[in-house]
């Protein structure tokens, strides 16, 4: 098939390979090819803020009204919640959490709330409570609604899709300030925030749960006369309850991290607020005993609701035994709060918990990570200057300037470059040679990145690059998105920024796929590794992001690296997962066959399973990436460079076109990287021939 | 059973030129009624070669009233569309179908409900259960849209769980039965609305061969009690055989043959017909009946048997008597004799 001379896509990557050796050669004399010309730059986040100023100068009235409006359900759930004595509320979370698990979580959940009392956070967990209890009701309506409506309509459906993909992968932050600018300060804009954020997942399992509903359930129920009205609530509801009870879960996860990102704006006094004061101030024991108290409501508020979806699942027997107990509980759990309510006029200690036990905590922590730094000072630099010197300096302003006497301990000379170079040349002609025209390619590439670095690239070379790229992968319309996309960040002037997160996050991910997709296969062929990192996951997963900054800031200050820590804990969790659950759940036949024919587990592990898992793989290091791109948003709070600052410094400015500009430029970057690593994954899946689960 | 003397010649259920085609714009090929004329195949394939997806060309048949109906076909080959078509879970592209005399491709989606509340009931391969409900409630199911009270749900829902033999089970949620059982609930639940015309795809198809023998003899004993008209989709020739009043094997869409069992096995239209007929054991088939030897004069002495004891049956009394047998009709009138000679004569003309 292959010809003995170039296929011609090697070519015209040799090609691009010249001009961008080119470009690079003329750098100094023409400096537009490093930095795009100033004067050229469209003032697009000018013009977004003239066109919101005008907006809210006509429009402004009416949003303050909504705001007013919505502020009344918020008012009421706080009032409700705040008089309500502490035990009261506990008893009632505990015995909900019974009815939805069972009896460890009830344990744990009376456990983790009674820590919410001891340590006087009591008020700022019930003020970030109210707004989920509030915000999370009209997100699922929203998205349940949207979801029936585009599970319906294809039109309705194609209109839906893409703005979810929008407001799924715009930032964060970007999506608080022109809240805040319409609605004004307060609860509400961290309540409207939460609902804009958390009702896509919601629209997606609706619409994937009314998908699966069997055909011959909905042709059963209308062959039994059901009408349109009796097949959707009677049939269709029902057989996909599960699904539908899992977007619940998720939008109230969703609504729960965007309450406590919102606190970022203050006004609010949540438990976010609380934690991220402390973050500013540095007080890391501070922070750590107050950010437990949001890890902790994360935890009890994903089992609880995941716990209802998974038992709507299960087959019950003696429905009307079922419904005595039901009844048995409502009286207990009435008579309980009476009761507790009524002890509490009695003792105050139970309505209003009057020790704060957290400073006290706080110092202990302090001390102990104190020691600990302490102890481990020599080992902690040793690995933060080896990272920074030869992985992460090298990437972003390549070999040529990283490399000095103060961080490699010597000077690049001549015969180093030429060492270098050499090497890498050696190595492609070798991979030529063998006909793998793609490592080729790719070393060359590689060998000139990291000589460069990636922000010293000219972009004319790396927008040609990325493009061909796309081109390759998911054929014109793709690359014709990635050129426009960049092309976009690029005229805008965020360029040099958007090269900042993509180096930072770039590390990241490399790191987390090796590692994690290593640690998944390994955890699919023992349990007890798989039983190990479980819950870990599932922790990691649950906890709100900026929690998970707070260990890294107390062992290693901030800075890029502690960022790219962060990122890394983070988003190495959907590596290990797609990669466990690609290689436990192939067909295994095929496993047996390769037994049969005498492979070593070792062969079997890296000639069979882990190609077949391949495209499985991929779609966890597409999760990857997304992950890294949300934790590096957040990751803006302890001083990185890139566009994730732009956005946050926009957001505290008040300054809504920049933050605005710099949010539409990592959710294009996010996209694009979106799609081409989902085309691989399907392109993959196609070729061996079976449907991803 | 397979008696026509006890059903009745009259049409319950009656398609005519029904076509079903799938793809952007099927209806072009119909414009002027221009499915009538023609060969059936050469506008088959002209749709086709447009490409358009051709799931039933030209299909018409009668169900009488309490007949079994089996249509039999290899996978793709139109017979699950055929009787969504009959159901009206599926809109036919061109054609007609009557129940009762009546188009029901002329009725409103709410007349249709309203059919299919008191006339039809179908049971579907893969059961189609509702997950939520146990097993009490998936029966009533069609009683509860009907807006029938609890009480008088449960009480007719009860008449056929008995009927089907699911008493005890009423309570139990439908992850806890296996499959005969559940297939059971699905039985008992299209007959909870007492309909006239019962459909059954594949009713047994996803069940185990062992189970499969004692749902295929239960039906018949439902059916028996029940007299239904009953259409019913199946892919395996042996349970057509087994159970069919008439049968019609379907190809490509089209209906190849249709008649009485022993007609497609003595006189099988075409080859594909007969790659099913060949391996049928034939003494299992061939009733008294159909060895009947017409030069052979009717002895009045010789032993008698019915004209549809099975010739399996048989076997012993024809090796014995030389002189052959009497068969008599279900009035006790003597129409034939049949030898073992004209027994090996009748395979023999099967066999060519």
């Amino acid at each position: 098939m292959r010809s003995a001379i170039l296929e011609k896509k090697t070519l015209i990557w040799i090609g691009i390979i010249l001009i961008t050796i080119t470009f690079l050669i003329f750098k100094e004399e023409l400096d537009w090819l490093t930095q795009y010309p100033k004067e050229l730059i469209i003032p697009f986040s000018d013009w977004i803020n003239f066109l919101m100023d005008k907006f809210i100068y006509k429009f402004g009235w009416l949003f303050l009204n909504v705001s007013w409006f919505l502020s009344w359900p918020i008012n009421a759930a706080q009032w409700f919640l705040h008089s309500l004595p502490w035990v009261v509320v506990i008893f009632l979370v505990t015995i909900v959490a019974y009815l939805s698990v069972g009896l460890r979580l009830a344990l744990f959940t009376l456990c983790a709330t009674f820590y919410m009392v001891l340590i006087g956070y009591w008020e700022e967990s019930m003020n970030t409570l109210s707004l989920v209890i509030i915000s999370v009701p009209m997100a699922v309506l929203i998205g349940f609604g949207l979801g029936v409506w585009g599970y319906f309509s294809k039109r309705a459906e194609k209109i839906i899709m893409p703005i979810l993909d929008i407001f799924q992968t715009v930032p964060t932050f970007a999506y608080l300030l022109p809240i805040l600018l319409l609605f004004g300060f307060g609860t509400v804009v961290g309540l409207i925030a939460s609902i804009l954020y958390s009702f896509p997942p919601m629209v997606r399992n609706t619409i994937l749960g009314l998908r699966r509903v069997p055909e011959n359930i909905i042709e059963s129920a209308i062959m039994s006369g059901a009408d349109a009205k009796q097949l959707f609530w009677q049939a269709m509801l029902p057989s996909c309850k599960k699904q539908i009870l899992l977007g619940v879960n998720q939008s109230t996860m969703a609504a729960f991290s965007m309450v406590i990102i919102a606190a970022i704006i203050g006004g609010t006094a949540d438990i976010g607020w609380e934690v991220l004061y402390y973050i500013r101030k540095a007080e890391v024991g501070q922070s750590l005993v107050v950010g437990l108290v949001i890890a902790l409501m994360a935890i009890i508020i994903d089992r609880i609701t995941s716990g209802f979806a998974i038992k709507s699942d299960q087959a019950k027997r003696g429905r009307g035994l079922q419904k005595n107990t039901k009844i048995n509980y409502l009286n207990f759990a009435v008579l309980g709060c009476v009761i507790l309510f009524i002890l509490s006029r009695f003792f105050a200690l139970l309505d209003d918990w009057p020790y704060n036990l957290s400073a006290w905590l706080a110092v202990h922590i302090n001390d102990l990570f104190d020691a600990f730094v302490e102890s481990f000072r020599s080992e902690i630099k040793l690995i933060k200057n080896f990272t920074l010197f030869f992985i992460m300096l090298p990437t972003k302003i390549g070999f040529q300037q990283a490399v000095s006497p103060f961080t490699w301990g010597f000077q690049l000379e001549t015969i180093h470059k030429i060492l270098y170079f050499a090497c890498f040349l050696i190595t492609s002609l070798l991979f030529l040679k063998n006909k793998k025209s793609e490592f080729f390619v790719f070393t060359l590439l590689l060998m000139i990145f990291m000589y460069v670095g990636l922000t010293e690239m000219p972009w004319p070379a790396l927008l040609i690059i990325y493009s061909f790229f796309s081109w390759q992968i998911g054929g014109y319309k793709l690359a014709l998105g990635t050129f426009f996309g960049l092309t976009f960040i690029v005229v805008v002037g965020m360029w040099p920024e958007a090269m900042i997160s993509v180096y930072i996050c770039g590390i990241a991910v490399v790191f987390c796929f090796i590692i994690g997709t290593s640690l998944g296969v390994w955890a699919a062929h023992n349990t007890i590794v798989s039983v190990i990192l479980r819950p870990i996951n599932d922790t990691l997963q649950t906890i709100p992001l900026f929690v998970i900054l707070i260990p890294f800031v107390m062992l290693f200050k901030i800075g890029d690296f502690t960022a790219l820590l962060a990122i890394i804990i983070y988003a190495i969790v959907p590596s290990i997962r797609y990669a466990e659950h690609g290689i436990r759940n192939l067909p295994s036949e095929v496993i047996e066959a390769s037994k049969m024919m005498g492979a070593t587990t070792m062969q079997i592990v890296f000639l069979v399973k882990v190609p077949l898992a391949m495209p499985i793989i991929m779609l966890g290091l597409n999760q990857t990436i997304m992950y890294g791109i949300a934790m590096l948003v957040i990751a803006a709070l302890i001083g990185t460079n890139g566009l994730e600052q732009i956005v946050f410094i926009g957001l505290t400015d008040g300054n809504m076109g920049k933050g605005f500009v710099a949010g539409i430029s990592m959710a294009i970057i996010a996209m694009i990287v979106d799609r081409i690593t989902k085309t691989i994954s399907e392109k993959r899946s196609e070729a061996l021939g079976f449907k991803i689960k | 059973m397979k008696s026509d003397q006890q059903i009745s010649k009259k049409v319950k259920l009656s398609c005519r030129n029904v076509w079903k085609v799938y793809g952007d714009n099927p209806c072009q090929f119909f414009s002027k009624g221009s499915h009538l004329d023609g060969e059936t195949s050469v506008l088959s394939k002209d749709i086709s070669d447009n490409g358009h997806i051709v799931a039933n060309a030209n299909v018409s048949f009668d169900v009488h009233i309490g007949e079994i109906f089996v249509i039999m076909g290899l996978s793709g080959s139109g017979k699950s569309t055929i009787v969504r078509c009959l159901s009206r879970l599926v809109k036919p592209t061109a054609g007609e179908i009557f129940l009762d005399d009546e188009n029901l491709l002329e009725k409103s989606d709410k007349e249709l409900i309203d059919i299919r509340r008191h006339k039809m009931g179908m049971v579907f391969q893969n059961f189609g259960l509702l997950p939520h409900l146990n097993v009490i409630e998936n029966i009533a199911f069609p009683l509860k849209l009907q807006g029938l009270k609890e009480k008088e749900r449960i009480k007719k829902a009860e008449r056929v769980i008995e009927l089907v033999g699911l008493t005890g089970r009423e309570n139990n949620f439908i992850t806890e039965l296996s499959g005969g059982q559940q297939q059971r609930v699905g039985i008992a639940r299209s007959l909870a609305v007492e309909p006239d015309v019962w459909f059954l795809d594949e009713p047994f198809s996803a069940l185990d061969p062992l189970i499969r023998k004692q749902m295929q003899d239960e039906f018949l004993r439902i059916q028996s009690i029940q007299k239904k008209s009953v259409v019913f989709i199946t892919h395996d020739f042996q349970e057509a055989l087994k159970i069919a009043d008439r049968m019609a094997i379907m190809r490509d869409g089209q209906i190849v043959q249709i008649g009485e069992p022993v007609d497609l096995i003595l006189s099988p239209k075409d080859h594909f017909v007969r790659e099913f007929t060949k391996d049928v054991p034939w003494e299992s088939v061939l009733q008294a009946t159909d060895i009947i030897d017409e030069s052979k004069k009717i002895s009045e002495t010789a032993e008698q048997v019915p004209f549809d004891m099975p010739v399996a049956k048989m076997l012993h009394l024809l090796s014995k008597k030389s002189l052959g047998v009497a068969v008599i009709d279900s009035g006790g009138k003597k129409i034939g004799m049949a030898t073992a000679q004209s027994f090996v004569a009748a395979l023999a003309t099967a066999e060519t």
